[in-house]
């Protein structure tokens, strides 16, 4: 046998690491022309949804007690801005006088009633039934001054939430629990000692306990200081099949009944703040040193959404609503990302070429999870920028969001993207077959999105379904929190979310951790 | 790096049927070798485990003592060619091999050189899927030879190709040879190595049949029969006998010779003063030798299945 000198190869290659398989994989990606169509039609049809609903049609409306239908931006309705930024109602019936420098005013509460709203045959529901709503509220309030949004500190009885303090319209901190009324008076104190102002109540008037103390940052030496009731309105609406809202309500009132009263010196004055619900409903007596307070309307953050006050208001998640279909087209992508290597044996010359198997499943995933995620902040960016522009050329009203909020809904949605499109490439590593893949990927993020969405399933069911499945990662899109101590159907179409935002990405997180580190297992275990 | 291919023991099961069943061979560099067989034999399956896609159940497969999977830049040790359809349909040729040249760490430009080399160049910037399997067999021996390997390993890459395509095909693969490089080329038609191959692995259910080189096999298929062309029928059938031979008078002036190595007959009748016309030693085709080898081990024969 001849002996021949070995080949060398004329090749000198450059590193054999990670950065070369990204370099492999984002060539892959970009060279196939329908993936990258794919994608910006994805971008596109994902902010085009959301920018239609603003853009396109004419709302209705019509105010609550009746009237003419308006419409277009006749329908604009504003609210009160608290010391947030957040939208607010700030109504109430409020008995004051002007207070300057420190103090400390006591109160008994004996009685807490009310009227609800019942339907008449000929005209607007009034309220003549009795009863309470379960955040009717009456006690004693230290705040900046009557102009509306102003900041303000109060401790006070809820109906149905006990002894409650609350400030700025958004915080709120419990105490005593129980509903009040003679046998069972609830004792309430507020002091002002400084800029500091300090709740406490007691059941007998000598054993006090701290409720929350809180600070009001520039609260003027002279502030307006007094007893106040409120009750907010009636809402008995319930969200149908679709997605619409139903059902009604009505304003209410609460009346309470306040006694041993001192820190209030001066002469009272009895006054609505902001406006009235309906005529009549803010009064008040004084018999020897026991006040009969009544009011309607609420101190409280206006949630955004629908079915409340502000449904006819644009909102980010008016603007983001085209998201599951962009999902939808991004899961289609990075699946086949995937799977097309398989349905040709290509995996094949894909594996002969980089043998590290997990490392080629990390530069793919790197690779569709970088495009998902410029593609979410193009989209989310553009529909929110465009959608805010639209609905200001309109004349309509977009309900108030913090900057840091918008920056974190557009990069929770760039985020939303990312690691939904790592999860479908995991399935479609898994399952091999790309039909299957988009269906389980589509099955798994977008679909239970759907049902809660569209209210297909209940409430509560669809609570879940945000909770456990990788759905809950649209929680990164909530602009507005949810508000314990305000009424309102908290569903995803308004917005609303079960999880905080971080909790929501680390349930999707960990699916697609589970989904990846399955798929990995499967590709250096099975014959390619 | 040996420029090599070492496979051991393999052996491979898949559900009921066991693919491989104790393979062992070596590749040399500076030789094409042929690895034939008929279908079903196990060398699709064999050259999967040599390139790490598949896992042994048993035995090693080694590429210049390494096991691929531990191979950094693994093109610019082996360039293989499995499945000529193995491509993405939408992606352009030039692009398919792009990818992976930046999957070795390598440039554009060596994916122009091997286009250049495969004659692919002018229709590079079209999309693969649109290819005819001729065009695709070439592509997949332009990705084969990105890295300038100095092992070459190619599944049936006569497949679909034309009469045209094969000639082309088979002067490459000589002059990869030639080069120094290992070729290892599976088929199963002997026809087609006729001419290109050097070296044969013959396998047949899992196992190697013969492990030899082209010539060995046809003489060894061949026997040492040599047909003589004789007017002096009986006095050639007498020298010959004497000298050893086993005579066979097979038609009139015709005699067919065992036991003597032709030039030896051509001496004897020499000294022997005998005339003769014609002095032919029978050689087998490849073909006939590799179905003599095969007989025992095809698969699925035609004329009824056997299991």
């Amino acid at each position: 046998m001849t002996v021949m000198t070995p080949y060398r190869s004329g090749q000198r290659p450059g590193p054999d690491g990670f950065a070369q398989s990204l370099h492999a994989e984002w060539t892959k990606f970009r060279t196939v022309r329908g993936w990258v169509i794919a994608m910006i039609a994805a971008v596109v049809v994902a902010a085009g949804i959301g920018l239609l609903g603003t853009g396109a049609g004419t709302s209705t409306c019509q105010h609550a007690g009746g009237g003419p239908q308006r419409t277009g931006a006749a329908c604009m309705i504003t609210f009160a801005v608290g010391p947030g930024g957040e939208a607010v109602s700030d109504s109430f019936y409020f008995v004051r006088q002007p207070l300057t420098g420190d103090a400390t005013i006591t109160v008994r509460v004996t009685s807490l009633t009310g009227l609800l709203p019942s339907s008449s045959p000929n005209g607007p529901p009034a309220p003549t039934r009795p009863g309470l709503e379960e955040w009717a509220k009456a006690g004693i309030i230290i705040k900046q001054g009557t102009n509306q949004g102003s900041p303000y500190a109060a401790v006070m009885v809820a109906a149905g939430h006990g002894v409650r303090m609350q400030w700025n319209y958004t915080e709120d901190a419990s105490g005593l629990p129980g509903a009040v009324g003679a046998a069972s008076p609830r004792w309430l104190r507020l002091t002002r000692a400084g800029d500091v102002i300090t709740g406490y109540d007691s059941a007998d008037g000598t054993r006090w306990t701290q409720v929350a103390t809180v600070t009001l940052p520039g609260l003027p030496s002279t502030v307006q200081a007094g007893l106040f009731t409120a009750s907010p309105g009636d809402n008995q609406e319930t969200q149908n099949f679709g997605g619409g809202v139903s059902g009604g309500g009505g304003p209410t009132q609460a009346t309470a009944v306040i006694d041993r009263v001192s820190g209030l010196a001066g002469p009272l004055t009895g006054e609505y703040v902001g406006a009235a619900t309906g005529s009549g409903i803010g009064q008040y007596r004084q018999a020897g040193g026991q006040f009969t307070v009544t009011g309607s309307g609420d101190i409280a953050p206006i949630p955004a959404g629908h079915g409340g006050p502000a449904d006819s208001a644009a909102t980010l998640t008016s603007y983001l609503l085209g998201t599951f279909a962009g999902l939808i087209a991004l899961t289609v992508v990075a699946a086949m990302f995937m799977t097309a290597e398989y349905r040709r044996n290509l995996i094949r010359v894909t594996l002969a070429a980089s043998p590290r198997r997990g490392r080629t499943l990390a530069a793919k995933a790197v690779v569709i999870g970088a495009v998902a995620f410029v593609a979410g902040l193009v989209s989310a960016t553009v529909a929110v920028v465009a959608g805010t522009a639209i609905t200001h050329a309109r004349g309509y009203y977009g309900f108030p969001v913090a900057g840091p909020t918008v920056v974190r809904v557009v990069l929770g949605t760039a985020a939303l993207a990312a690691v939904s499109a790592v999860l479908a490439l995991a399935i479609g590593s898994m399952v091999r077959r790309s039909a299957t893949a988009v269906a389980i990927a589509i099955a798994a993020i977008v679909l239970p999105y759907f049902l809660a969405v569209a209210a297909v399933v209940p409430l509560g069911a669809a609570d879940w379904l945000l909770r456990i499945t990788p759905a809950a990662g649209f929680a990164l899109q909530q602009p507005y929190p949810a508000y314990p101590q305000v009424t309102a159907i908290y569903s995803a179409l308004s917005g609303y979310f079960p999880l905080a935002p971080a909790a929501g990405l680390a349930v999707l997180c960990g699916w697609t951790a589970v989904a990846l580190a399955g798929a990995a297992w499967l590709l250096r275990r099975r014959d390619a | 790096m040996e420029a090599t291919i070492e496979v051991s023991g393999l052996r491979k099961r898949f559900g009921s049927a066991q693919a491989l069943d104790g393979m062992s061979f070596t590749v040399l560099p500076g030789q094409v070798t042929g690895f034939v067989g008929p279908n079903g034999a196990g060398k699709s399956t064999t050259m999967r485990i040599i390139l790490g896609l598949d896992a042994a159940d048993a035995g090693t497969a080694l590429i210049g003592g390494a096991a691929y999977r531990t191979l950094r830049h693994p093109l610019s040790h082996v360039g293989a060619l499995l499945d000529a359809a193995a491509l993405q349909p939408s992606r352009s040729a030039r692009n398919h091999l792009l990818w992976l040249a930046h999957s070795q760490g390598l440039g554009g430009r060596r994916a122009d050189e091997v286009l250049a080399l495969t004659g692919l160049a002018s229709v590079a910037r079209r999309k693969a899927g649109g290819y005819s399997l001729g065009m695709r067999q070439r592509l997949g021996i332009a990705a084969a030879l990105l890295g300038d390997p100095p092992v070459i390993m190619m599944d049936e890459p006569f497949n679909g190709m034309d009469p045209e395509g094969i000639v082309w095909m088979r002067g490459f693969l000589k002059s990869l040879a030639a080069e120094g490089r290992a070729v290892l080329v599976s088929s199963h038609l002997m026809s087609e190595l006729q001419d290109t191959a050097d070296h044969l692995i013959v396998i047949g259910r899992g196992q190697v049949i013969a492990d030899t080189s082209v010539a060995a096999l046809i003489e060894a298929a061949s026997g040492e029969r040599v047909e003589l062309r004789t007017p002096a029928r009986t006095e050639a059938m007498t020298v010959l006998a004497h000298a050893g031979a086993t005579v066979a008078a097979t038609a009139p002036g015709r005699l067919t010779v065992c036991g003597l190595p032709a030039q030896k007959i051509v001496a004897v009748l020499t000294d022997g003063h005998v005339p003769f016309t014609e002095v032919a030693a029978h050689r087998a085709s490849l073909e006939e030798a590799y179905m003599e080898l095969t007989k025992d081990a095809v698969e699925f024969p035609a004329g009824g299945a056997r299991r």
